[in-house]
Order: structure tokens, then sequence, then C-alpha cells
């Protein structure tokens, strides 16, 4: 069985540390979200821990992440047939993809998650640094900062949802763990899942 | 003030009721009576010697405030406002700024950390301290712009209107000094009747827009001005007309908690039933595949 390289050992890297940092980040986030989810706030060391420790993670996963963001933009730019298989969603949950249009490299949904994240890792940054504290949050009116921690708790939920759909999407197409283990797919994996992206690899076969 | 024990009614970050038995208790009150006032500051004093607190030595800014706000070391602060009057006259516009003990705080409302803010039976709102984490939301809850984060110890600090005395029978330290009575200390009930007749008498004596303070917006306040120029509350240094939680906190710690909690979830179980339904996706022509 042939392999294709899908990602390189520094794609890898990244998003792994990127996917370490968002989990320590939500989890401490979700515990100052909603009072029944407060318990989670052992998992950084406590409350105050974790109110310490969650900005400087979340501006690690920020950082990490704008490195993930040059290397796949160009990929992500969403075409027609992009737009044609986000209307066959019906198609794509029914597992029907001999009835979808050609996908390349990565399919309208995966695109449209890459750009909702983008938006949501951009807001999350701006408005968490107006109500950090003791550091920044001093710096801002009183109608700015409580707007920064609505647009940032808000920002983040959609980030939240779109990581489920995310780690849900790698556990339901199989043969796509491997692709963030060990960078390889299987030609059988990328014909049947990215038929345009193989035809580019494995030159026009 | 009959001797109260510390009955817990609410918590910060709590979805359970606290089991206080509220049923017997008091409502209290500080009724500051703006038209008695004579911003000695002896109040002050009193709150510094009884609380131990001591706030650094500030510059002389050319005014009386001092210090100039309030702060982890300045639980109440004398306000001072020189207003031109209608009649061309100097109004001199002095308030006692501070915690108001709000019946629907929006401190509490804000705080993420579970009893970091209580409310006891009596109406009295508390920090403690042991549980706040110092995330400044009670500052962003605050309609009033009150609560300040120690620099020290990065714990959110305000007035406790003495609740550590009232507890014990005595009147808050402020009311125990204020030399001219403009300070009074009891159940709220009476309090708003004292405020009524005093509001009679300023009534008489060419204040006709005198009102008591006790905004509807937070739910009553337990601490109450009486205002001899009750129309117009921002006179005294920006006492807000109308105050309420603000609609971005009360949307941000209200309908947008059980939302995104439900949305989340429902992502989870989307998937979960997706699986069980539809199955995995697989490469049928392909052996080695493993996932």
């Amino acid at each position: 069985m042939s392999k294709i390289v899908r990602y390189s050992g520094s794609d890898r890297m990244t998003h792994m540390v990127v996917a370490l940092l968002f989990i320590l980040a939500a989890v401490s986030g979700l515990a100052f979200f909603h009072p029944s989810l407060f318990f989670l706030s052992n998992v950084l060391g406590g409350g105050q821990l974790s109110r310490i420790l969650h900005p400087f993670i979340g501006v690690a996963m920020f950082v990490l992440f704008v490195v993930l963001y040059f290397k796949f933009w160009h990929h992500n730019i969403l075409n027609k047939n992009d737009r044609q298989w986000l209307k066959q969603i019906g198609d794509v949950i029914a597992n029907h993809e001999e009835r979808l249009p050609e996908v390349g490299r990565y399919n309208g949904g995966q695109k449209l998650l890459f750009w909702v994240m983008t938006l949501a890792m951009l807001l999350l940054v701006v408005t968490g640094f107006a109500f950090w504290r003791p550091y920044f949050a001093s710096n801002f009116g009183i109608d700015t900062v409580r707007l920064a921690a609505l647009v940032h708790a808000a920002s983040a939920a959609v980030l939240i949802i779109g990581i489920i759909v995310h780690i849900y999407a790698a556990i339901w197409v199989k043969g796509t763990l491997g692709a963030m283990k060990t960078g390889y797919v299987s030609s059988a994996w990328a014909r049947k899942h990215h038929p345009g992206w193989y035809k580019e690899v494995s030159g026009g076969k | 003030m009959a001797t109260q024990a510390l009955h817990v009614v609410a918590r910060s970050a709590t979805t359970m009721t606290p089991p206080a038995d509220a049923a017997n208790t008091v409502a209290v009150a500080k009724l500051i009576d703006i038209s008695k006032c004579i911003g000695c500051k002896a109040c002050q004093v009193a709150c510094m010697e009884w609380n131990e607190t001591r706030p650094e030595i500030g510059d002389n800014e050319g005014v009386y405030d001092n210090p100039r706000d309030l702060g982890a070391g300045a639980w109440t602060v004398m306000r001072f406002n020189e207003l031109e009057n209608e009649q061309g006259g100097i109004d001199w516009l002095i308030r006692k700024d501070g915690c108001m003990h709000c019946e629907e705080p929006g401190c509490m409302k804000a705080c993420p950390s579970p009893g970091a803010i209580i409310k006891l039976s009596n109406g009295i709102i508390d920090f403690n301290s042991d549980n706040c984490i110092g995330c400044g939301y009670c500052v962003q809850g605050c309609p009033f712009n009150i609560p300040r984060i120690s620099t020290k110890t990065n714990k959110a600090t305000k007035c406790t209107l003495c609740s550590d005395r009232v507890t014990q029978g005595k009147d808050p330290a402020c009311v125990s000094t204020c030399p001219t009575k403009a300070l009074t200390f009891g159940p709220k009930e009476d309090q708003i009747k004292a405020a009524e007749e005093r509001i009679k008498d300023l009534n008489g004596r060419g204040y006709q827009k005198a009102a008591l303070y006790n905004p509807q917006g937070v739910g009553g306040t337990h601490v109450m001005y009486v205002l001899p120029h009750g129309d117009k509350p921002e006179q005294y240094n920006g006492l807000p007309a109308n105050p309420s939680i603000s609609p971005t906190v009360g949307l941000w710690k209200g309908i947008m908690k059980p939302v995104a909690l439900i949305a989340m979830a429902a992502a989870v179980l989307t998937g979960v039933v997706h699986y069980a339904v539809k199955g995995p996706n697989k490469v049928e022509d392909d052996h080695d595949i493993k996932a």
C-alpha cells in the first residue's frame, strides 16, 4: 500500500502544542464561565492559579496558532466546489461521498472551520487583553471591559464547539488521526476523501 | 439592632440555594443624610481603624477628596463637588461613597468563584477573600464602580457594612463615629420612615426636590441616601440616577451561560448519535488502513 505525506514534522508538532494549550485554556476558561464547571479550575491548581495562568496559556496558543495559520491559510480558500459541498452537507453526514463534488486538499467544511477558528482566536486574544488583571484591564473603560468579557465568552463557545466538530470529524473519518500522528495517509484514503489533492500529489494518475 | 447570626442567603457562582433560614431576619440599612453631612471624614477614619486598612499617603491635588479614590485601603471616601447653582451661588455637595449593598448585587452576578461573594439575610453583601480569585469580574458587574482589586493581594475589596460588628449587635464603625448623625443604621423599614420625615422637613426648608435614594433598578439598596437635590443624583459626584446591572453583564452571566453549555453538550451528543447511526467513514478498498 502506498503512502503519501500530508503533514510535515513541524506541522504536526505545532498542531499538537496548540491542541494541548487549547485544552488547558478551555478547561480553565470554562471554570470561570459556569459555576457547574468551576471544579475544572483544579486542573491548573485552583481558581486563583487558573486566573493567573489562563491568559498566558491563551496568548501562547494564539502565537502558535498564527504559525499554523501561515502554514495553511492558502490551502483554505473556498472555491465553487467547496460551496457546492457545503450545500450538500446532508450527503456528507449520510456518508454519501460519491455524490459530492471533487474535494481538494481540504473540503468545504474543513475550510469553513479554519476561518471560524481564525476569527474566534483573533477575537479571543484581542478581547482577552481588555480584562486581563492585574496588567491591562485598568487601561480600558468599564463598558469596553464588559463588552470584551461578553465577546470573549461567545468566541470561546464558538471555538470550543468548532473543536468538538474538528475532533469528531477526525474520529468519524478513519485514517485521519494517522495523518495527525505520523504525517502519512494512504493513497486510498486520499483518493476517497481528497481526490483533487490526490491527483495533484500523484501527478494526475 | 438585635444580634444577628451570619445567615448566608446567596453565594456567588452557586446554582443551589444555601440552606440559610432567613425567615426572621430583619433587613438592615445605613442611611446617609447628605443634608446633615459636614464632610469631616470621621467615617473614613473610623472605617480604617476598625477594618485595619491604611491607604497609601497620596498627593494634594487641590481638592478635598483624600484619598482621591476608593481602594483596598479605603472602603469609603468623601467625594466633594462645588456646584454653581441656578441662583448663582455655590452648592458644596459632599457624598460619602462606598458599597451600596444592593438587594440584587451585580458583583455577585458576575463573580465566577463560588462563595467569594455572599449575601446575608439582613441584606449585607460581603466579600470572602479566601474564595476570591482576583479576576475582577465584580468590578465589571457593579453599577456603582465600587470594588477595587488590591495591588498587594490581588483580592477584591469593599465595604462590608461592618458585618462583623452588626453580627454582634453594633452599628457599623462609620455610623458609630459620625458626629452629626448624618449616618444612622437600623432596620431598613425604620430607616425609610426616618428618611421620609427628614425629607418632609427639607421640603419645608426650600428643598422641594429632596428625595430618598433607594434605587429599584438593583432591587433597592441597604445603603440609602437622603439627597437634598433628589431630582439630580448625578450632581453628587456621578451617583447614577437609575442604576442597574449592565445589559452586557446580564447577557454574559445570564442567558449565555445555559445556552452555550447546552450547545457544547449538544455538539458532543450529536457526534455520539451520528457515530452510532451512520457509523465511521472507512476506506473500503484498502486493507491496511488503521484508525
